[in-house]
């Protein structure tokens, strides 16, 4: 079509619309490009890296879910120097990282033959788990600081704006102003950001009790009147 | 990591919106809910009530055993047992006999005008369809209505005059096509979550310029371009008032006046009086806001209202209502993607059981029951004589409780309604209650209402049965069995079957008017033989995105804008307006002016949300006082106050805040031990017979700890 924009992407051409992402240029031809960070419902960000491709006479790799196709572009979404670089990018996130909970980036260490013990001794985000309201659990230990959650409570859904980043470097966590418990913020409990967390780190109450090994009944008795036994004296 | 046994689609139990939720369930238990990000309604977005509040459904607290009083209550004396000591389980066999010998016994001898019926918005299309069509095809009668009476039913009267149809004009979504908006008499944040976040996106991402008018200083007031901070119920002033500005200035749209209204001239003469300045002396309002708003709509390439309970639920409602359709009339902003009149309604199914014909004076479809040759093709379809119908107008909600007494309304069947919550002037209900002869409840919970009943029938809650739900923009949606029934808890469809074949046998009628449905696929075909926007509604079309109605038949693919080409009445219709104040107008025994609504964590007379965890989040009533207010009474944020109107008096906690104006305070309805209806007044709109819920005179004065009938421990949260 006129007005249209082509690359070759792996050696396929393809047309697309200008504005169209390397990321969504290649699932037109069915071209799988794995993602952390990036979801359909937010915005896209480049903050995770493992999207990156190659772009012939590009200086570094391009993050494919923001850097946009243009005309005579070659792209290259599999190469050996985009194959180290998601490798290193998973290893370095196994050693540091809790994620079991995290399915599509196990499947993706298998993919990229990614040594998980690759980083020996290196320090874990190892953070005690947050449980200071009665719909879900925050266990940061499993947080890969994919930023959707914080993107669904600002402006990508809620504008709500009760969690960000905080910390600096390794240190860096998802938190409340001032570590406060959710229910002080301006969290609606929309639990939008329990939806699009990809690794486990926000999780309903209920599904947390039950991956403890709580029966159904046990589960709903531990769900429900707490409040009546904080207000009874005892600990909840 | 949980592995779900299954995932079920379905539609969210709670609000009008209707969002689209996914059951994870592992060992018959929904550990969570998800929603899928292509949904049309929601966009994988839900709020706290959708994504965590299905938990009332495995409360202990719920009934799920036919359950009959041990006691034989007797009109006058009808008492309330919530202890399930008071009642004695049965057998489906031995209610359902009951329940069919005492209603054939009351309609034997008191007739048609005895019997009286509450359908329910919460309840599904196929539900309500065969409610009504009990008490029509058995018992005669049309004294059918459910909560809608309480709720849009201004909205309704007043858009069938003025258009000839009572739904939202647009699609929700299609807010971010406006231009313009107004949103007004709605807490959209709190009451339509996923609406409002739209909205807000629509303001934030898309350029919109939204106006609330509100008396409350509602969330959405962050997001507007002009907030008009009106008193309550000066809707029709201020409204008029933009209309008399747009008048003024000829800011009008002379084509389409011309060509798709009529009794212009006459309309417009009835705006001369509504100055600015004089809407300003009446509402409070600044006048240059008014003639910046008036502007602002009437200057928009595509503008829209919204609107909520704030508008209808007054003595005046239909002409609130009548004021806000006249300003779209005006300036052509309807019948165009991005425009309309969009009055949000409240329930999951509020639209549906009203399209279900759960009205007094209507069959399905918006057919009127005093119309001799729609009484035929009901007649015909249900197999009864002709003539058989009755055509005389039922009675309404309200009006069902007022008129209990002998040689009147003797029986009253409940279908997940709870009126002692949702009813105004709840002493007045309260009495009119224990004056019935015989009540039946089918309910998920014993509740205020249940309490009083004779029979009790464990009906199964939405994850337990299949059906369809029609939510605010017209959109017919599947609900899906999920789980089994609890205990022997039944899916309401089938206990009506069940319960008019019984009672069908002992009226000795000649001809089945038919109960032998398979599944609620069925009865919704049943529906749509008859009615035609539903006639292409089949559940086989409704797998994914559901229909938009009107839905003409099998190839029609739904409507998503209404009033395109033209109105259903042909012509839309101005009607001149008047000025009526609230029925109740501060003094100075009762100074400040009581409005009522709702919170975001729970769901109108609390059956539901006050057995789920979500009333661990908000758990007592709190009144909200105005901070200059609270200075002059001297009440400070927390502290214990009484509020009295002429008909009753409540004691909870003040919140301080800004979210009220001057003069107003606010109370949600939703908690028993301070049920703000106590309070509210049970005056009528003369047209639609809503209730005047967001008007009344109250005073407040500083009470003791001590009164409070059941003291929480403050839950502080930091939400706007």
């Amino acid at each position: 079509m006129p007005g249209e924009i082509t690359l070759t992407i792996d050696g396929e051409s393809v047309s697309v619309p200008p504005g169209t992402t390397i990321l969504e240029a290649a699932q037109t031809l069915g071209k799988h490009i794995p993602t952390i960070c990036y979801h359909e419902a937010c915005t896209a960000n480049g903050l995770c890296r493992i999207c990156v491709t190659e772009v012939e006479g590009g200086r570094v790799l391009a993050a494919s879910c923001v850097a946009q196709a243009a005309e005579g572009m070659k792209v290259h979404t599999r190469s050996e120097r985009v194959e180290r670089s998601r490798r290193t990018i998973l290893e370095m996130l196994a050693s540091a990282v809790e994620l079991g909970d995290a399915p599509e980036i196990e499947a993706m260490l298998q993919d990229y033959r990614a040594d998980a013990e690759r980083f020996p001794g290196g320090e874990r985000r190892e953070v005690p788990l947050l449980d200071d309201n009665p719909m879900y659990v925050r266990d940061y230990s499993r947080c890969v600081l994919c930023w959707r959650c914080v993107q669904v409570c600002a402006e990508d859904a809620q504008y709500t704006y009760a969690i960000n980043f905080s910390g600096r470097g390794f240190e860096t966590q998802i938190a409340t102003f001032f570590d406060k418990p959710l229910p002080e913020t301006t969290c609606v409990f929309c639990g939008q950001c329990v939806g699009v967390c990809p690794s486990g780190a926000l999780k309903p109450k209920r599904e947390w009790l039950m991956e403890q090994g709580f029966k159904t009944g046990e589960i709903l008795d531990m769900t429900r009147g707490e409040r009546r036994k904080r207000r009874n004296g005892g600990a909840a | 990591m949980i592995e779900p046994d299954r995932i079920v689609s379905t539609t969210c139990p709670y609000c009008g919106v209707g969002c689209n939720l996914q059951l994870h369930i592992k060992d018959d238990f929904i550990y969570k809910v998800t929603s899928p990000f292509e949904s049309v309604v929601n966009h994988g977005n839900l709020c706290v009530k959708g994504r965590f509040g299905y938990d009332f459904i495995y409360h202990s607290r719920r009934v799920t055993t036919p359950l009959i009083r041990k006691t034989p209550q007797v009109p006058g004396s009808r008492t309330q047992a919530f202890d399930q000591d008071e009642w004695r389980q049965a057998s489906w066999d031995e209610a359902l006999n009951y329940i069919a010998d005492r209603l054939v016994e009351i309609y034997r001898r008191d007739g048609p005008q005895a019997m009286a019926v509450y359908c329910c918005a919460k309840a599904t299309n196929e539900d309500n369809y065969l409610l009504q069509k009990m008490y029509r095809a058995l018992f005669r009668t049309n004294n059918i209505d459910h909560c809608t009476r309480l709720c849009h039913a201004g909205s309704v009267v007043a858009l069938q005059m003025a258009v000839g149809s009572s739904a939202m004009s647009n699609t929700a979504a299609e807010v971010i096509h406006n231009d313009v908006f107004i949103v007004t008499g709605s807490n959209t944040a709190e009451t339509h979550p996923i609406i409002a976040i739209q909205m807000k996106a629509a303001v934030e991402k898309f350029g919109a310029k939204l106006i609330v008018v509100d008396p409350r200083r509602v969330e959405m007031v962050n997001y507007a371009a002009l907030w008009l901070p009106e008193k309550p119920g000066t809707d029709v002033p201020v409204f008029s008032a933009m209309a008399h500005v747009i008048l003024n200035e000829k800011l009008y749209n002379q084509d389409f006046i011309s060509r798709r209204t009529e009794n212009f001239a006459d309309f417009a003469a009835s705006m001369e009086k509504f100055t600015p300045e004089y809407a300003e002396a009446i509402s409070g309002v600044d006048r240059q806001l008014i003639v910046q708003a008036a502007r602002m709509y009437a200057t928009a390439k595509n503008a829209a209202i919204y609107w909520a309970l704030g508008i209808p639920e007054h003595s005046h409602g239909t002409d609130n209502a009548m004021a806000l359709i006249h300003l779209a009339l005006l300036t052509g902003h309807i019948g165009r993607t991005g425009t309309g009149l969009n009055p949000l309604r409240g329930q999951n199914n509020v639209q549906g059981a009203s399209d279900s014909g759960a009205m007094p004076w209507h069959y399905p479809g918006y057919m009127p029951v005093d119309n001799a040759d729609i009484a035929a093709k009901w007649e015909q379809r249900w197999n009864i004589e002709a003539g058989g119908l009755n055509q005389v107008r039922g009675l309404t909600t309200t009006e069902i409780l007022s008129a209990v007494s002998p040689g009147s309304v003797r029986s009253l069947y409940i279908m997940g309604e709870n009126p002692m919550m949702s009813e105004p002037n709840l002493n007045h209900t309260r009495h009119q209650m224990e004056n019935l002869e015989f009540l039946v409840a089918q309910d998920l919970f014993l509740n205020e209402s249940g309490a009083f009943a004779d029979v009790f029938l464990p009906a199964a809650s939405w994850a337990e049965k299949d059906g369809t739900f029609t939510n605010t923009d017209r959109r017919v949606q599947r609900v899906r069995q999920a789980l089994a029934p609890r205990g022997q808890s039944r899916p309401d469809w089938q206990i009506l079957c069940d319960l008019a074949t019984r009672i069908e046998a002992r009226l000795g009628r000649p001809q089945s008017a038919y109960w032998s449905y398979a599944h609620p696929s069925e009865i919704l075909e049943e529906m749509g033989s008859v009615v035609p926007d539903y006639a292409g509604v089949k559940y086989h079309r409704l797998e994914d995105e559901g229909l938009q109605t009107p839905v003409w038949d099998d190839q029609h693919p739904g409507t998503p804008t209404l009033f395109i080409e033209s109105f259903p009445r042909g012509r839309a219709k101005f009607h001149p307006l008047e000025y009526r104040p609230a029925v109740e107008m501060p003094d100075d025994d009762y100074p400040f002016i009581l409005t009522t609504g709702r919170v975001l964590e729970h769901w109108h007379g609390g059956s539901m949300t006050r057995n789920s965890k979500l009333d661990e989040l908000y758990p007592e009533a709190r009144m909200e006082l105005n901070p200059a207010d609270a200075a002059r009474l001297d009440i400070h944020d927390g502290q214990t106050v009484r509020v009295s109107s002429r008909r009753g008096s409540v004691v909870l906690r003040a919140t301080v805040t800004q979210k009220t104006t001057l003069g107003v305070v606010f109370i949600p309805f939703h908690f028993v031990e301070a049920a703000a209806n106590l309070l509210t007044i049970d005056a009528l709109d003369p047209q639609a017979k809503i209730p005047e819920y967001k008007a009344c005179a109250v005073r407040v004065v500083p009470a003791k700890e001590s009164e409070l009938v059941k003291p929480e421990v403050r839950v502080v949260r930091g939400r706007y």
